[in-house]
This record gives structure tokens, C-alpha cells and sequence, in this order.
């Protein structure tokens, strides 16, 4: 986990007037997960095609294990995809879709077999090489896309929101199986997703992007825990975010109520942008609250019960193993180190500013 | 369930189209192939295709129709490529592709018989340039290149229609798996077309090999094809007995031509229609 495997660098990309990527900077090291999170359209896929070879970037380079490969084909390139939507090859049978890449590579018939076989094991098909893919669930499908890039053995695995066709529970299980896979294997996973729980679940590292630009770099606990504006803050989770002013350090008022916060620097009197998740936000009886108000809506959610509350002239949204039934008076209190500060952006459009480093 | 039953009437003027104007006309073909003049039942008219005149008009039949389809199969298929590949401007070009489709087909190969004519437009300008004039008026030549012409985009349009339909990440997967232009289009491309491929055939196939217009007008009152001789059993011989059973030989070439196809193209996926 140590040195850098791929770099790209000031990589801009457009398609006419549409500006896609934008002086893009972003290194993946060895033997990492890192995770492409973003809404749809940001341009998560685009920067995997320029890592991949099917898209050369308009400026800037891609450097791998040191080398410029910006202009090297794609079947030159030391890393294997696994597209979208599978692309598997429908002509062909599972054994013959895994062999493919080797086949080309000329190894010999027992490598190949042998090879195809570990495959199988490793994503869980065994007994299903000689099956056409269209005889197979979305599933399997996509566990024959991951069994025919893995045998190569790439340095680098890239992966296009692999799981973004399967339901939920299959999901889940197969994020299970990938986790066990890069470990098993050992290589680099650059893994694209718009689902924020998939990629806080996987990642050892996530790259929160928006329109074309990063938004933040960081650990999932650092992205979850202190977003670091308010695009990441909504994107990550549901939270409450609220204008408020940094009145001192450590004192923020929003709302009409001054609260303590951890935060300092920001200067005094300062107009920032306040984020509490709804699991921080402490239901209270009224005498004992911040702020005061009441609840408007319950909902069972098995884990815990969300209530919206209608306090200060905001609806909070909360997250409380604790119920209180709608209509009852209740006090809010957040404890100071769950509440996070954040500058406001310069203007309503500048939302995807580029962060420095 | 209602609704369907209320509709049923709609297939009405099909099905009296399909009876009157495709089952009953293949009946009387039977009919008069499999009976003689005296309305005795006799093979003596499907047979008589052993003959050596009969037999050497079919066989020169399919051999041009067979040059025809191979042509139009390496002309068509880097064609639909291209057009394929122009994603954007497929319309237009689509559209200047198929316009000729929609002249006259008589007026098509007419208009080659006086471009090939000895003293024709084409030999006109190659003597004005000094230039060795081409002879192929009234040749086998000529009959293919009619063929080409005419049957073509019939080729071009499946075959358009089965590269279009090929997912561009399959094709990136490829590359991706490390296959190099050549090796992706041997091993997937090619392939995932077999049903345009196989359609394609057949639709300049058939027609070609049932001609009787193109070598007419091309080939001059010199070379006889199969097509030829069935048409004058029918116009000049009034011979309805022998056309028929000579069109019963032809009728189980094409059934096996479009077997063939159907068994390649289960899904109808390189169909035109
Ligand atoms: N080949 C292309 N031509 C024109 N626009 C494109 C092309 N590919 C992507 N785009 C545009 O680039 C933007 C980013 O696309 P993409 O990288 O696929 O986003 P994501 O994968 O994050 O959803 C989108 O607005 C998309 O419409
Ligand atoms: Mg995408």
C-alpha cells in the first residue's frame, strides 16, 4: 500500500461544448480499492475509459507504474475491465468467454483449462462452462464479466458499477464476494458506483466526484464523518444541512439558538453551512432541548425510528431508537463534535469548485 | 380476450390476399407442374429439368447467382461497416443508399443496358479518351453486374442491421482481453453478423437465382437462364405444364436456401423486415 500505480494527471475532457473532466487530477496506489463515487453524468465511466485506453483525453497524461500510457491501445494496456452492462460474448460458451483473453495471449491448453476451472471456483460457477450466457441470471452473468477479466491477472481491475443491475439482496452478497476476491487476488480495484452505501461498505478509498470535478479524497469514515462541503455531506447519506453563522470559535447559531461546536477558525460572524446526520441528533424532553419543536412524522424502521421535526422553522430529520409519536412537544440537542462546519460555497453555481490538496 | 376476438377481422383482407393471390396461384403451379395435357398426373415436367438444356440453364442459374451473392457479400460487408459506423449521419446515408431502391427496377437495369451497350455511354467516353472499350453486353458479366446493382442494398441492410446491433463494449471488451483489431474482428464480429450475414444471402440469392428481366435485358436472347426458360414456357411456348414443373425445381432451392437461413438466424435478427 505504498507506491502509486496509476496517476492521472490535469486530464480535461470534452464531448463539443460539454466539458466531462476538468484538469482531473487523481493517483490510485498499489493494491488498493478505490471507489469512483458520484452521481450519474459526473463523469465516473469517462474516467475509467481514459484509465481503460477507450478514450484518449483531451490534455493531461496517465501515467502507469510510472509509464505514460496516455496513447497505448487498450490490448496493450496491463489491466482488464469489467463493463456495465457485462458485454459478454453471446456467441460463445462461459468457457470460452474466460479463455479468451489467454487464448489471444497463446498459453497453452492445460494453462487454459486449469485456469478456467480456478476461475469457476473463484466466482462461484462451477458446472456452468459449457452454458451460453444467455442462459445465464444477471447475476452469474456478471461473475463470468469478473472470471474473464481476473484470469489475466491484471495489475489493475476496473469495474463500472458491476453490481448496478442486480437486486438488492444479490448486491449485497456480491459486494461480500468482491471484498473476498480482491483479497484473495491481491490487485488493484478501481470501482465505479453511484450507490454511497456500496462504496462505503468496499472501499479503502473513496474519490466523491461531481460534475467533473473530485469533491473529496478520503477514507469512508473520513467522507461519512467530516464531508467536506455540502455536496459530499448531502451525497453521503441523508443529513441535515443548514445555513447557520460561526458566531466564535466553538459557537455556531442556527436556528435562532447558539450550540457548541468543535470547529475553529472560521473567523467570527462568519456565514457557513451546517451539517448534523440524523443519528446525531439527540431527541430530548422539551425543557431539556436546544431548540424546541414538534414532531411531525414517525416511521418504523427497524433498526431505529425516523422522525421528522418541525423546529426553528427547519424539518430535522432524525434517526432515534427512542420513538415520540407525532404531535408530541420535543427539545433538540447535538453534541458539539457532531456538528460539522462547512464554508459556504462562493456562489450558488460554484457548488462543484475543485478542491486543493 | 373480447377485444382480440373484435379485431380478428382486421387480418380479414390479408388473409383474403394470402388466399387468392399466394395459396391458390401455388395450387394451380402443382396442379399444372405435377399433371400432363391430358390432365393425367405425371413427373414428366419436373423431370424434364435432366434435359441438357434444362439442366445447363439451371446450373448456369445458380453459378451466376452465386457469383452475384459472393460479390455482394465483399462489397456489402465493409459497406454496412462504414455506414454502421457513422452513427450520426446514418440517416442521410441510409436514406441516399436506399432511394434507388425505390426507382423502377425495369428502369434500374435498363439504364445499364445503355450504359454497356457497344455504342453506349460508357464505350462512348472511353473511345473519346482513346481508351479500350469494354464488351460485356450480352455477356454472363454483364448478368452478374446487373445483379449486383439491382440486389445490392438487400445485402447491405441486414448486414447494417446486425453491426448495429453489436454492443460497442463488447467490442471494447475485446480489446480490452487484449485482441488486436484483426483478432476482434475474426473472432467477435464476424460471428455476432452470421444471422445478417446468412439473411443477407438469401435475399440476393433468391432473387438473383429467379431472374428472367436482368439477363433479358443484359444477357440478350443469348444466354438462357433457368428464369428464361420458365418465362418462355408461359409467353411463347404456352407450355403452363412444363413452366410449372421446371418452377417447382426452382421453389425447392429457394425452400432450402431459406431452411438454411432459418436455421442461422433463429431469432430473425438479421431480418430485414
Ligand atoms: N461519447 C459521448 N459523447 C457525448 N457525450 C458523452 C459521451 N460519453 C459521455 N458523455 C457525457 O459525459 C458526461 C459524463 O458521462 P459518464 O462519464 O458516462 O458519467 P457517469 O459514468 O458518471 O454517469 C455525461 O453528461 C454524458 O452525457
Ligand atoms: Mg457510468
Amino acid at each position: 500500500m505504498s507506491k502509486k500505480l496509476i496517476e492521472l494527471n490535469n486530464i480535461s475532457k470534452s464531448y463539443g461544448s460539454h466539458i466531462v473532466l476538468d484538469e482531473f487530477d487523481l493517483y490510485i496506489k498499489e493494491n488498493e480499492f478505490v471507489t469512483l463515487l458520484g452521481p450519474s453524468g459526473c463523469g465516473k465511466t469517462t474516467t475509467l475509459r481514459i484509465i481503460g485506453g477507450f478514450e484518449t483525453p483531451d490534455t493531461g497524461n496517465v501515467l502507469f507504474d510510472g509509464t505514460d500510457i496516455t496513447n497505448m491501445p487498450p490490448n496493450k494496456r496491463q489491466l482488464n475491465t469489467v463493463f456495465q452492462k457485462y458485454a459478454l460474448f453471446t456467441h460463445m460458451n462461459i468457457e470460452d468467454n474466460i479463455a479468451f483473453g489467454l487464448k489471444i495471449k497463446g498459453k497453452s491448453d492445460k494453462y487454459i483449462r486449469d485456469k478456467i476451472e480456478y476461475a469457476l471456483r473463484l466466482v462461484n460457477l462451477e458446472g456452468f462452462g459449457k452454458r451460453m450466457p444467455d442462459s445465464l441470471s444477471g447475476g452469474q452473468q456478471q461473475r463470468v464479466a469478473i472470471a474473464r477479466a481476473i484470469v489475466n491477472e491484471p495489475k489493475v481491475l476496473l469495474l463500472d458499477e458491476p453490481l448496478g443491475a442486480l437486486d438488492l439482496k444479490l448486491r449485497q452478497d456480491m459486494q461480500y464476494e468482491l471484498i473476498r476476491l480482491k483479497e484473495e487476488l491481491g490487485i488493484t480495484f478501481v470501482y465505479v458506483t453511484h450507490d454511497q452505501e456500496e462504496a462505503l461498505t468496499m472501499s479503502d478509498t473513496i474519490v466523491v466526484m461531481n460534475q467533473g470535478y473530485i469533491q473529496q479524497i478520503g477514507t469512508p469514515e473520513d467522507i461519512y464523518n467530516e464531508p467536506e462541503n455540502a455536496f459530499v455531506a448531502d451525497f453521503i447519506g441523508d443529513s441535515n444541512i443548514i445555513d447557520g453563522i460561526m458566531l466564535q470559535d466553538e459557537l455556531v447559531m442556527f436556528l435562532g439558538a447558539k450550540f457548541a461546536c468543535v470547529d475553529t477558525g472560521f473567523g467570527t460572524n462568519k456565514p457557513v453551512d451546517v451539517v448534523i446526520r440524523p443519528e446525531d441528533v439527540i431527541l430530548t424532553p422539551p425543557e431539556r432541548g436546544v431548540i424546541n419543536g414538534v414532531v411531525t412524522h414517525l416511521i418504523f424502521k427497524g433498526v431505529h425510528y425516523e422522525m421528522e421535526v418541525k423546529a426553528g422553522g427547519y424539518e430535522w430529520l432524525v434517526h432515534s431508537t427512542t420513538m415520540f409519536p407525532v404531535g408530541a412537544e420535543v427539545g433538540i440537542q447535538v453534541d458539539p463534535f457532531n456538528i460539522q462546519i462547512m464554508n459556504k460555497p462562493a456562489s450558488e453555481d460554484e457548488e462543484a469548485v475543485p478542491l486543493e490538496e | 380476450m373480447k377485444n382480440r376476438n373484435n379485431l380478428k377481422f382486421m387480418a380479414g383482407p390479408y388473409m383474403v390476399w394470402a388466399i387468392g393471390f399466394i395459396l391458390i396461384p401455388l395450387f394451380i403451379m402443382f396442379y399444372f407442374g405435377l399433371t400432363d395435357k391430358n390432365g393425367m398426373t405425371s413427373l414428366a415436367n419436373v423431370l424434364s429439368i435432366a434435359t441438357p438444356e434444362h439442366s445447363k440453364a439451371l446450373s448456369l442459374s445458380i453459378s451466376l447467382a452465386v457469383a452475384a451473392t459472393v460479390i455482394c457479400l465483399l462489397l456489402g460487408y465493409p459497406l454496412a461497416a462504414i455506414l454502421a459506423h457513422m452513427k450520426n449521419s446514418s440517416g442521410v446515408i441510409i436514406f441516399v443508399f436506399i432511394l434507388p431502391m425505390w426507382m423502377n427496377f425495369l428502369l434500374r437495369t435498363l439504364a445499364w443496358q445503355t450504359l454497356l451497350e457497344k455504342t453506349g455511354v460508357i464505350n462512348t467516353a472511353l473511345s473519346a479518351l482513346h481508351l479500350p472499350t469494354i464488351n460485356i453486353i450480352n455477356t454472363s458479366h454483364a448478368i452478374v453486374l446487373g445483379m449486383v446493382y439491382n440486389f445490392l442494398p438487400f445485402m447491405v441492410l441486414p448486414l447494417y442491421n446486425s453491426l448495429t446491433k453489436i454492443d460497442e463494449n463488447v467490442i471494447n471488451a475485446a480489446a480490452d482481453l487484449g485482441a488486436n483489431a484483426f483478432q476482434t474482428f475474426f473472432k467477435i464480429i464476424l460471428p455476432l453478423t452470421v444471422p445478417g450475414i446468412m439473411s443477407g444471402i438469401t435475399m440476393v440469392f433468391v432473387p438473383s437465382l429467379t431472374t428472367f428481366v436482368i439477363s433479358k435485358l443484359l444477357g440478350g436472347s443469348k444466354i438462357l437462364l433457368i428464369g428464361n426458360v420458365i418465362e418462355e414456357q408461359f409467353t411463347q411456348a404456352a407450355n403452363w405444364h412444363l413452366g410449372s414443373g421446371l418452377s417447382i425445381i426452382l421453389m425447392v432451392f429457394i425452400v432450402i436456401n431459406m431452411l438454411i437461413t432459418a436455421i442461422f438466424d433463429r431469432d430473425r435478427e438479421g431480418s430485414l423486415l
